[in-house]
């Protein structure tokens, strides 16, 4: 059975003219045309040498780049329960505008994923909607309340790529380590959000000078670090496959390098505003778009998690995608939802915020925020004659302001609404299938 | 200035200003009719989330001596009880057409927000644990009055700092003035990263002799059920103000109400030392000069030339 749902679409047949295409685990990075058959990769030629196509599309790609499409390992659908915020195909139409082949849905819903049931009525749904192929989690324990496991070993037949609790963490480290003996039989990576409640307790965003000077309840760093170091010793203990889910701290890094030192199965990923924004962000006044589960961190923390992500201790870019209705954000900061979409401008943001500034290398982003298909198991794409067609043509040179054209996404709770960002997805082939071509492409018929 | 919303936005110049005004304000406390006819005619609501009887009673009467018209709104019996949104109540009252909204709310930012949600100016009189700048300034302004100036004054606030919007605005009040403030407390109760608002930090009363002026916080009893002290028994023992701890010459302030025999002792309550009172009765000056300020004061120069270019553009 295939892991992934997705509606079927006619095969793209197109080339790409003259762009740079760049894969770093192809060590490619050249200018070159792409040809695209019956939604496979056909040929690599240099530039003007293929012959001129009849009835393909033919696509302008000078001056602009070809790239695997990235694959996303963390995505709110909403689906079922909140669809004035999201559905499956308003948040895969989002995940194609940003560049993404593939999703990966997160069981906090309502009802949660946590029975075969449910799991099968949603992928049904998305191999009808789903513009972009999407994969589903489960939950850990049932009704994501911490006490008793899902019926792990059914929800893996049934398609489940892996088992999370993600908007909580399981607090027991009892009960997670059941799941983790479990997953013995059932397989499925377990991932995990790090947080021990009665550290954060109230908490609405980063404790330290920024908390004290607003007023505002803060969560403390070692919230996450305490509970990333416990599961990764569960982990070691048990031979277990875990994935940690959005890390935002610097002493969270520092607990997976160390376990990963000590030989642990873990695996890690974390956002792009975690990336790019702290919590100065939140002075004067805090905008609730802001507000995230975990949250915006210090200066010293985004360094921490930049280069945790270059150097590899961690393995890839997720955007957590979480929309919220509008009058839900539109409060008090203290009672608004916690969450950010992200599909539309992970890349765009990255790109800004980190490659412009020499941070980290485009194909090193590239190469992580395409890694979260290796955390479940999900095949990566890849540019070479042969592989199904995964691809993203951007312009890394267009100026955009976040949210002017609005969004692909029902909910416009962006973080980076209103910023200008460096960096356009123009065309996006998921699994074959154009997923989405932006409005300001003009393509010429051969 | 269009809002008081934080004391971070005041420049020392914007409190002195402020300050002079409610002295001149003093001489009208004076007279038996106590009315200006600055902004008669004109409508101010008070917009009450939280339960408060000195601030709200004391803008009350502020914006009444500048002869406005006064709606109260208290968010108990009212259309916040059926759940209306704040953004919701906040247009519904502005149809009233208020030129000012006196906000108090349990949510931090809560003020800001309806400075973004309606034309009327807005004075901030406790957003959840953030700031209080009104009483910040009758704190500068009562300290003033007896101190003469604040510069190199030693200030010592003492108490629950971390749920305290007080301690926050009088920090950076105080600091702004020219004073030197510690923060003291239990650990528990101090929040990290707090010297970031330019105070010190001290977790004993040890050096509290060096302070001209104790400022006391008020305790609340929660607090001892969700463990943030043993026991009130304990952090009386370790923080209370009372007569062996208050040297002479000390001035010892509060901003109410008081827990006797808790945060402060009796005797100190009632001492010549305490200047409680006259917080009180600096509340009703100060906040008409701050009403005065947002509405009737003279606007910054306008620029001069602002109306020519359109002229000069128009076609000949």
């Amino acid at each position: 059975m295939s892991l992934l749902s997705g509606a079927a679409s006619a095969p793209v047949d197109a080339v790409v003219r003259g762009a740079r295409l760049v894969d770093p685990r192809r060590a490619l990075d050249d200018v070159c045309d792409l040809v695209v058959r019956g939604g496979v990769i056909a040929e690599l030629a240099p530039p003007g040498v293929s012959a001129a196509h009849e009835e393909i599309d033919e696509i302008d790609g000078s001056g602009r780049h070809l790239l695997p499409a990235f694959v996303d390992p963390h995505v709110h659908l909403r689906v079922p329960g909140d669809e004035h915020e999201e559905d499956i195909d308003s948040g895969t139409r989002a995940a194609a505008a940003g560049g993404f082949c593939a999703v990966v849905a997160m069981p906090n819903t309502n009802p949660p994923v946590d029975a075969a049931p449910v799991l099968r009525a949603l992928r049904d749904d998305a191999s009808r909607v789903a513009r972009v192929p999407v994969g589903f989690l489960a939950a850990i324990t049932r009704g994501r309340a911490g006490h008793e496991l899902t019926e792990m070993a059914e929800l893996r037949d049934a398609g489940a790529l892996g088992f999370t609790d993600d908007g909580g963490a399981v607090v027991s480290a009892g009960v997670l380590r059941r799941a983790l003996q479990y997953q013995r039989l059932c397989g499925g990576v377990v991932a995990l959000h790090e947080e021990d409640p009665s550290l954060s307790g109230d908490g609405v965003m980063h404790e330290g000078e920024v908390s004290a000077l607003l007023g505002l309840a803060g969560v403390p760093s070692v919230s996450e670090s305490t509970m990333v170091a416990r599961d990764a010793a569960l982990a070691g203990y048990e031979d277990a496959r875990v994935h940690v889910l959005h890390v935002s701290a610097a002493e969270s890094v520092e607990a997976i390098a160390a376990a990963k030192a000590a030989g642990v199965a873990l695996s890690a990923e974390v956002c792009p505003h975690h990336l790019t924004l702290t919590d100065r962000a939140l002075a004067p006044v805090p905008e609730t778009r802001l507000k995230m589960n975990p949250p915006l961190r210090a200066e010293r923390d985004r360094r921490a998690l930049v280069a945790g992500l270059r150097d590899g201790t961690i393995d890839c870019v997720a955007t957590d995608h979480a929309p919220h209705a509008h009058e839900e954000k539109d409060a008090p900061f203290e009672q608004a939802p916690m969450g950010t979409t992200g599909l539309e401008t992970a890349f765009a943001a990255l790109h800004t915020d980190l490659v412009l500034t020499g941070e980290l290398s485009l194909p090193v982003l590239v190469e992580r925020m395409t890694a979260g298909a290796a955390v479940y198991g999900l095949p990566t794409p890849t540019i070479a004659v042969g592989e199904p067609a995964n691809l993203c043509l951007a312009d890394l040179r267009v100026d955009w302001e976040v949210g002017e054209s609005g969004y692909e996404s029902r909910s416009e709770n962006c973080c980076f609404a209103g910023r200008r960002l460096t960096g356009r997805v123009l065309v996006t082939i998921a699994a074959g299938a154009l997923a989405h071509r932006d409005r300001s492409l003009s393509t010429v018929a051969a | 200035m269009r809002h008081l919303l934080s004391i971070e936005d005041l420049q020392r110049a914007d409190i002195e200003r402020i300050l002079d005004r409610a002295d001149s304000f003093a001489e009208v406390a004076g007279r038996e009719i106590k009315k200006v006819p600055v902004l008669r005619g004109r409508t101010v609501v008070n917009l009450f989330y939280e339960a408060s009887t000195r601030t709200s009673s004391s803008f009350e009467l502020a914006a009444k001596r500048l002869s406005a018209d006064v709606v109260s709104i208290r968010a108990a019996g009212s259309s916040v009880d059926k759940g209306e949104s704040l953004k919701d109540t906040v247009q519904t009252l502005s149809a009233y057409d208020p030129v000012a909204v006196v906000v108090r709310h349990p949510h931090v930012g809560a003020a800001a927000l309806v400075a973004r949600w309606s034309r009327a100016a807005v004075v901030n009189a406790g957003d959840g644990k953030h700031e209080h700048p009104t009483q910040a300034l009758l704190d500068v302004y009562t300290l003033r009055t007896r101190l003469g100036a604040l510069d190199g004054a030693r200030i010592w606030i003492v108490g629950d700092v971390l749920h305290s919007r007080v301690a926050r605005s009088n920090i950076l009040a105080f600091r702004r003035m020219g004073a030197e403030v510690t923060a003291c407390g239990p650990p528990t109760l101090i929040p990290r990263g707090i010297e970031a608002l330019g105070c010190r930090v001290s977790y004993s009363l040890d050096g509290l002799g060096e302070a001209d002026v104790v400022y006391a916080l008020r305790m609340q009893r929660e607090r001892m059920t969700e463990a943030f002290v043993p026991s009130l028994r304990e952090y009386a023992a370790r923080y209370q103000i009372h007569g062996g701890r208050l040297s002479p010459g000390q001035l010892l302030m509060h901003p109410g109400p008081v827990n006797r025999g808790l945060e402060l002792a009796g005797e100190v309550v009632d001492s010549p030392q305490a200047i409680i009172a006259d917080q009180v009765e600096a509340g009703v000056i100060v906040r008409m000069a701050v009403l005065f300020e947002l509405l009737a004061a003279p606007p910054p120069a306008a620029p001069q030339r602002a109306a020519e270019p359109a002229a000069a553009e128009a076609p000949a």
